[in-house]
């Protein structure tokens, strides 16, 4: 039954993916084209690397509301790096090393000091948005070598094809394999579905949360480093609001709100639904307010979706049988 | 007599699985009415149709001869049913007199809650009963069988004339037993129907003047209990002659496997020590809240200890480390399967692979072929009743979900396993075999931990029994010493 629910959740999920996909390529003007291709995938590309660790630790049963301040005080921190003169070949690794400090620092206010996580991060939410500022300022910092920022940009031999679809295919492998094929990822589902049981069976809950918050900080400042080149723009307020895409996005694809429930393949999918939506709507000139009812009203969606589905499957059982007891 | 209560020809599936089918029988006025059978009989099943929380899928229910549908529990309530559930779910915060009055609370001219009223009802009802619990103090840190009681007022005060009693002496001592009865009885012969559901035959026989015994879902039998032995009651439960229910098998005892020494939590146990050799079962008896629980937890790691040492094979035990005595070969089979021994929304073959999933890994990653293949073997060994291993636990019964928690601890090789009250809301039927389970394992070599309220369990499969009191040990006997009167004068101190 449990299976069933999910399989079906994950197949109504690829169809609607599937029909946004063909309705907008056949009436939405330019959204088939291989040059919105390339803007689809780099505008997917934030909130797909930030859903890969999210995806684990809502599995847990926790969340990470941090991870758009995470990424906009990556952001600032490399602007301010450049302005001092350091080399962006150092600069990118102490910036992620720097948000995985900052997603330790969240892992150790929910696991060492057992706080709520939705209370810590949007603590941290306001805190890290508050020294990006601080770092920054109102200003933006903008001479990026052309290497990286073109990189960024660029496709693979001048094609459709982005290269940071490379990143996001080889992070979803891996981030697939963990939650999917390792101890690990068999712990995570136990640990959501019920923490006490799992601290029975020897598994270390608190050790295993921790690191996914630091896995979260990580992706969220590699996410903010990209996001400044891709923009040539380093800002205090970059990806602000990605939070709430990232976790429709996360829901969206199946994912249990309260733990222990959900697979990346449905997440994934939920990306790309939720992008492709975005990129249409854009494309019909539609404000980016209305943008955000549309994913506040997926955020909705897919929450009362699956409820819905299961109570219409149970009356349908329960009609079925009573016509087969009286026929 | 017209019955109170009659239901006639229900049948309730889950799925492919069915439940309960055409079950008949009736509660008549001023009888108390047993309903027996193994866990997975449908017991429960009856029990949440007749509370309105599932609908039978055919059949009918009727209330004083009148057929009435629940679509939900305050339908059943106002048809004069209530329940009352082993575990009581009260609200803590809340007064007594206002969990009792909750839902129909009196009212003052200006539409404000009347406390006053609200109380005094509370100390009638507890007048009627014949207890003494005061109203005003919150229900927190009443103890359950004060709970069970708070909630019987509650039936009372909604008028309710059949009162269903699931299970509800699992969790009491012998004294909170007989004062449940009383209170009970009290309320038979003044007219309410009373169906009681047990798993203990000296309380059936004590209590009840019929019984309905259910298998597989089917209705057996309703007859007077007194035409019924406990022997023939067992037989028509589980459809076929029990042999022993405790098998012991003669074990060499061999080298010490555990040895625990002045353990001690502030508050909790204190100055614990005892030893446990390979081949060998020690049974920590004791009433409920004597510590023996958490001793056997602090022991395995779930939990901390001050002060004392815990040795295993020759080496000492980090303390707080489930993980570490897992490796070093210590299982534990915790006393609440539901939220401690088992993730019920996972599926059979994650639970029974869950401690032993690093150990099946190959260059880090998990093949779903050998999680299942192992998870087969455990669950075939151990009889495992089950659709598929990939179903959640939580449609398992009782037994079975206990078995899974057995075959957990089993694939991970252990030279010690400690077990919590291993028969807890079990059957007969799998007592006898996690009985047997335990006296075989034990004559393998196994050193076997057992913690039991059940004093026929304790004499029949221990070879020696420590029992605490109020946290410390107050006797070690041998299987020879031990008597039933041994063990209690030590489990309640000479009085």
């Amino acid at each position: 039954m449990f299976r069933g629910r999910l399989a079906s959740w994950d197949a109504i999920i690829l169809a609607l993916t599937v029909v946004v996909l063909v309705v907008a390529s056949l009436g939405v003007p330019n959204f088939g084209t291989s040059r919105n291709f390339t803007f689809l995938v780099l505008d997917l590309m934030p909130i797909a690397l930030v859903a890969l660790p999210m995806t684990l630790i809502i599995v847990t049963g926790e969340i990470d509301l941090s991870v758009a301040s995470i990424l906009g005080l990556a952001s600032s921190l490399m602007g301010w790096f450049w302005n001092n003169g350091l080399s962006i070949e150092t600069i990118i690794p102490l910036v992620v090393v720097i948000g995985a400090v900052l997603g330790a620092v969240n892992g150790l206010l929910v696991n060492a000091l057992g706080l709520p996580s939705l209370a810590v991060t949007i603590g941290t939410l306001a805190l890290y948005r508050g020294l990006a500022f601080v770092v920054l300022g109102d200003g933006a910092v903008a001479d990026f070598p052309f290497t990286y920022t073109g990189w960024v940009t660029g496709t693979i031999g001048g094609g459709p094809v982005p290269n940071v679809l490379i990143l996001i295919v080889a992070l979803a492998v891996i981030f697939g394999i963990v939650l999917h094929a390792t101890p690990f990822g068999r712990s995570l589902y136990a640990i959501g579905a019920n923490d006490k049981a799992a601290h029975f069976s020897g598994i270390r809950v608190a050790r295993s949360k921790f690191w996914l918050y630091v896995a979260s900080g990580a992706i969220a400042a590699l996410v903010g480093i990209l996001w400044t080149l891709r923009y040539s723009s380093a800002r205090a307020d970059n990806g602000s609001g990605l939070e709430l895409a990232v976790v429709a996005a996360v829901l969206l694809g199946g994912v249990s709100i309260f733990g222990g429930k959900g697979n990346l393949p449905g997440v994934l999918a939920g990306v790309v639904l939720l992008a492709a939506l975005q990129n249409a709507l854009r494309l019909q000139d539609v404000s980016g307010q209305a943008l955000n009812i549309v994913t506040g009203a997926l955020l909705v969606l897919s929450v009362l979706l699956p409820n819905l589905a299961s109570s219409l499957r149970t009356a349908l059982q329960r009609r079925k049988r009573r016509q087969a007891v009286t026929s | 007599m017209s019955p109170l209560l009659e239901i006639r020809g229900v049948s309730k599936s889950f799925g492919a699985v069915s439940a309960v089918q055409e079950v008949s029988f009736s509660l008549v006025a001023g009888e108390a009415h047993a309903l027996v059978g193994e866990n997975g009989a449908g017991k429960s099943t009856i029990v949440k149709m007749l509370a309105g929380v599932h609908r039978p899928d055919t059949g009918t229910l009727l209330v004083d001869g009148r057929e009435v549908t629940f679509t939900n529990p305050a339908d059943a309530k106002a048809a004069g049913i209530a329940v009352i559930y082993q575990e009581p779910t009260l609200f803590p915060d809340l007064s007594v007199a206002e969990n009792i009055a909750m839902g129909n609370q009196p009212l003052t001219r200006l539409r404000q809650i009347d406390r006053k009223t609200m109380n005094a009802n509370a100390v009638r009802l507890f007048a009627r009963l014949g207890v003494h619990i005061d109203p005003a103090r919150p229900a927190r840190g009443l103890s359950i069988a004060d709970q069970q009681l708070v909630e019987i007022a509650k039936a009372l005060s909604s008028h309710a004339r059949v009162l269903i009693m699931d299970e509800p002496t699992a969790a009491l001592s012998g004294v909170e037993v007989d004062r449940l009865f009383a209170v009970t009885r009290a309320l038979r012969d003044e007219g309410a129907a009373i169906m009681f559901i047990s798993h203990r035959f000296e309380e059936i026989t004590a209590l009840c003047q019929r019984v309905t015994i259910m298998r597989d879902g089917k209705h057996v039998c309703t007859e007077p209990v007194s035409d019924l032995g406990v022997d023939d009651m067992i037989r028509r439960m589980v459809g076929r002659d029990l042999s022993a229910l405790y098998p012991k098998q003669e074990a060499t005892i061999g080298e010490t496997v555990l040895e625990v020494q002045g353990l001690s939590r502030a508050g909790v146990f204190r100055d614990i020590s005892f030893q446990v050799r390979a081949g060998e079962i020690v049974a920590l008896a004791g009433l409920v809240g004597a510590g023996r629980s958490e001793v056997m937890q602090a022991v395995f790691g779930v939990d901390k200890y001050d002060s004392g040492t815990v040795t295993f094979l020759g080496r000492k035990l980090k303390p707080g480390n489930p993980r570490a005595s897992m490796t070093a070969g210590m299982g534990l089979v915790p006393e609440d399967r539901r939220q401690q021994g088992l993730v019920m929304e996972l599926s059979i073959e994650r639970n029974v692979t869950l401690p032993r999933s690093r150990a099946l890994a190959k260059l880090g990653l998990l093949f779903g072929g050998t999680e299942r293949r192992e998870a087969a073997g455990w669950t075939k060994q151990l009889q495992t009743k089950f659709g598929r291993l990939t179903d959640p636990v939580a449609t398992l019964s009782g037994g079975n979900q206990q078995k899974v928690v057995l075959a957990k601890w089993l694939a991970t090789g252990p030279k010690l396993l400690i077990v919590d009250e291993p028969t807890r809301g079990i059957d007969v039927g799998t007592k006898a075999e996690v009985h047997r389970l335990l006296s075989s394992l034990a004559a393998r070599g196994l050193a076997v931990v057992m913690v039991s309220s059940e004093l026929p369990e304790v004499l029949g499969m221990a070879d020696r029994i420590v029992v605490l009191r109020e946290g410390h040990v107050t006797a070690q006997l041998t299987r020879a010493e031990a008597t039933e009167e041994s063990v209690m004068y030590a489990a309640m101190g000479a009085s």
